[in-house]
């Protein structure tokens, strides 16, 4: 059910991500959600894109450092409290959540969340349980 | 108090008879070395010396230098100078300096190695009425094989303890009476504090004397360990590139080691020109080892700064006598006061888990050094999470606090990313204006 999230190590300077996203560009990739987490040294960028077995390969090809990670992709109404809807649910199971980042999509009303969390199933399980719906990469690509 | 020799006719030989047994010996061993080491003998005909172009020490400056790097090239058997059927043991440093070394011994070589060993254990005023506790570790190490033997020699009742478990040792040492210490002067150190603890005064241990070496360690240190452990201490040098320890010994003056000169022949070099210095100035120890029959090193440079001198010593031994060594010709760095071996780094590294890539960067903010070593990241260790990362990086900084003695900051950085000059990383940036 899980959505392959690609995990990218780059160093806290100046034309580290435009290297990356032009990787990618020339190689026709394009990327559906990103979030960045830095630090003084280094970041790390996640990406969630349309082909993630090119953008594995041709970010790997120029040296880059990849991790290709499982992450639960949830869609959420677009008002407000619906984030804090899907959270709540995941707080009662007692499920911590590393991090998580948001998208909208363009044609329908709904945002969806990136979430992750320890244990993939369990976190899928409380969210289904609640109603919500879970998304896949290929739900992404449709959008 | 009297004086005691191992072996009194070599320890307290006239100069000029010793410098004729160390010209006949070292005209064999050329001989021997040209003969049997190819790789050495590349390195003297590259040099256009002959073997019969050494007819004493005097020529001894026209043979090619080893070092540390030529042991690398030749690992493991390059150097071997006898068939391996000839040889009884290897011996092997521990790679604290990022390269590890084999030496080879034929049962000959260990003998005469136990003997210097008995030598210096002599001279700290062992008998065979001393109980000697070996508390170097055991095993590749020379520390606890070379002593364990020289105990034997001067027959000893010897305690082969290794190194650690020290309550164990403390219990052999209380129980059974131990009356010499042998080990690294930290571990005499640290075993000093433990009796203090359990309420041990200097006057209730046993021990009278402690041999120790294998580091460095300063005469302040001495000090500590002789009042309280209540002891005299003496310093021992070695080096598993020449036998191990014994290579030369402290006497009851404690003004420098003795040299076992009949064994290994001391020079001083100009590390940078490789010129011989005389005697009393500083420079590079170099050492030629006139027996050794499995790994015979000739002017094996040291990379140890130190000075030789002939002066007259109290104890009646006219072997030569060496400082302590005063630092190392290598990249050393003196960092808060602590000094760093970049292989240092290298050595936590891999044991880590990581490539031996990194830089140090050293500078100097508001009056105290920084240090920080860039480390590059390794696939297997890469996640999504950073909190798991920036706990990479602490444990890499704890590790190496634990090797050096002082904290650096790490950073871990994108791989092939530290700088490279002339295909060979630039190792160390060090920014500090010390003029």
């Amino acid at each position: 059910m899980a959505i392959k999230q690609l995990t990218i190590f780059v160093e806290n300077k100046q034309g580290t991500i435009v290297d990356v996203t032009d990787t990618l560009a020339q190689h026709n990739v394009n990327i559906r959600a990103l979030s960045i987490a830095e630090t003084e040294d280094f970041g790390v960028l996640r990406l969630i894109v349309n082909d993630e077995a090119t953008a594995e390969k041709v970010l790997a090809e120029e040296g880059y450092l990849i991790k290709v990670t499982e992450v639960v992709g949830v869609k959420i109404g677009d008002a407000p409290g619906k984030l804090s809807a899907a959270l709540g649910v995941l707080d009662k199971a007692d499920i911590n959540v590393e991090y998580l980042y948001a998208f909208m999509a363009r044609t329908e009303k709904h945002a969806y969340v990136v979430l992750r969390v320890e244990d993939n199933a369990e976190a899928e399980a409380a969210l289904e349980g609640a109603g919500f719906h879970l998304i896949t990469n290929a739900d992404i690509n449709k959008l | 108090m009297e004086q005691k020799y191992y072996q009194k006719e070599i320890e307290t030989m006239p100069v000029e008879e010793m410098k004729k047994l160390q010209s006949e010996k070292l005209v064999k061993q050329v001989k021997h070395v040209y003969e049997n080491v190819p790789y050495y003998r590349n390195l003297m005909d590259e040099k256009g010396v002959k073997p019969e172009d050494i007819k004493g020490i005097e020529d001894l400056h026209k043979l090619p230098f080893l070092t540390k790097a030529d042991l690398r090239d030749a690992y493991p058997y390059g150097l071997l100078a006898k068939p391996l059927e000839d040889c009884v043991r290897i011996q092997s440093t521990s790679g604290t300096t990022g390269r590890r070394v084999v030496a080879f011994y034929t049962q000959n070589d260990i003998d005469l190695w136990e003997d210097c060993c008995a030598r210096a254990i002599v001279a700290a005023g062992g008998t065979n009425k001393d109980v000697c506790q070996v508390a170097y570790g055991y095993g590749l190490f020379t520390g606890g094989p070379g002593l364990n033997g020289g105990s034997h020699r001067v027959g000893c009742l010897t305690l082969p303890m290794s190194s650690g478990n020290t309550e164990r040792q403390i219990q052999f040492m209380t129980d059974l009476k131990a009356t010499i210490l042998c080990c690294t002067p930290s571990y005499a150190a640290y075993i000093g504090e433990t009796l203090k603890e359990q309420g041990y005064k200097p006057e209730d241990i046993p021990l009278k004397a402690g041999i120790f070496g294998a580091e460095p360690w300063t005469e302040e240190m001495r000090r500590g360990i002789e009042a309280t452990l209540g002891i005299k201490a003496y310093d021992i040098y070695g080096l598993t590139e020449t036998s191990g320890p014994g290579v030369s010994f402290e006497c009851s003056e404690q003004t420098g080691m003795h040299v076992n000169e009949d064994h290994f022949l001391a020079e001083i070099i100009d590390p940078d020109t490789g010129e011989v210095l005389p005697e009393g100035t500083k420079g590079e120890l170099v050492f030629t080892s006139l027996d050794k029959e499995a790994f015979p090193l000739l002017r094996y440079r040291t990379r140890d700064i130190c000075v030789l001198s002939r002066k007259k010593c109290s104890c009646g031994r006219t072997l030569i006598k060496m400082a302590k060594p005063m630092g190392r010709t290598d990249d050393m760095l003196i960092i808060r006061g602590v000094n760093v071996f970049p292989s240092q780094i290298e050595t936590v590294l891999l044991n880590e888990g990581y490539e031996p890539n990194y830089q140090i960067v050293v500078d100097r903010v508001n009056n105290t050094d920084t240090f920080e070593v860039n480390v590059e990241m390794t696939a297997d260790k890469f996640t999504d999470k950073v909190s798991e990362i920036l706990a990479l990086e602490k444990n890499l900084a704890n590790s190496m606090k634990t090797m050096l003695g002082i904290n650096p900051k790490v950073h871990l950085v994108a791989p092939k990313s530290i700088a490279r000059s002339e295909g060979k990383a630039v190792r160390v940036i060090d920014k500090r204006k010390l003029v």
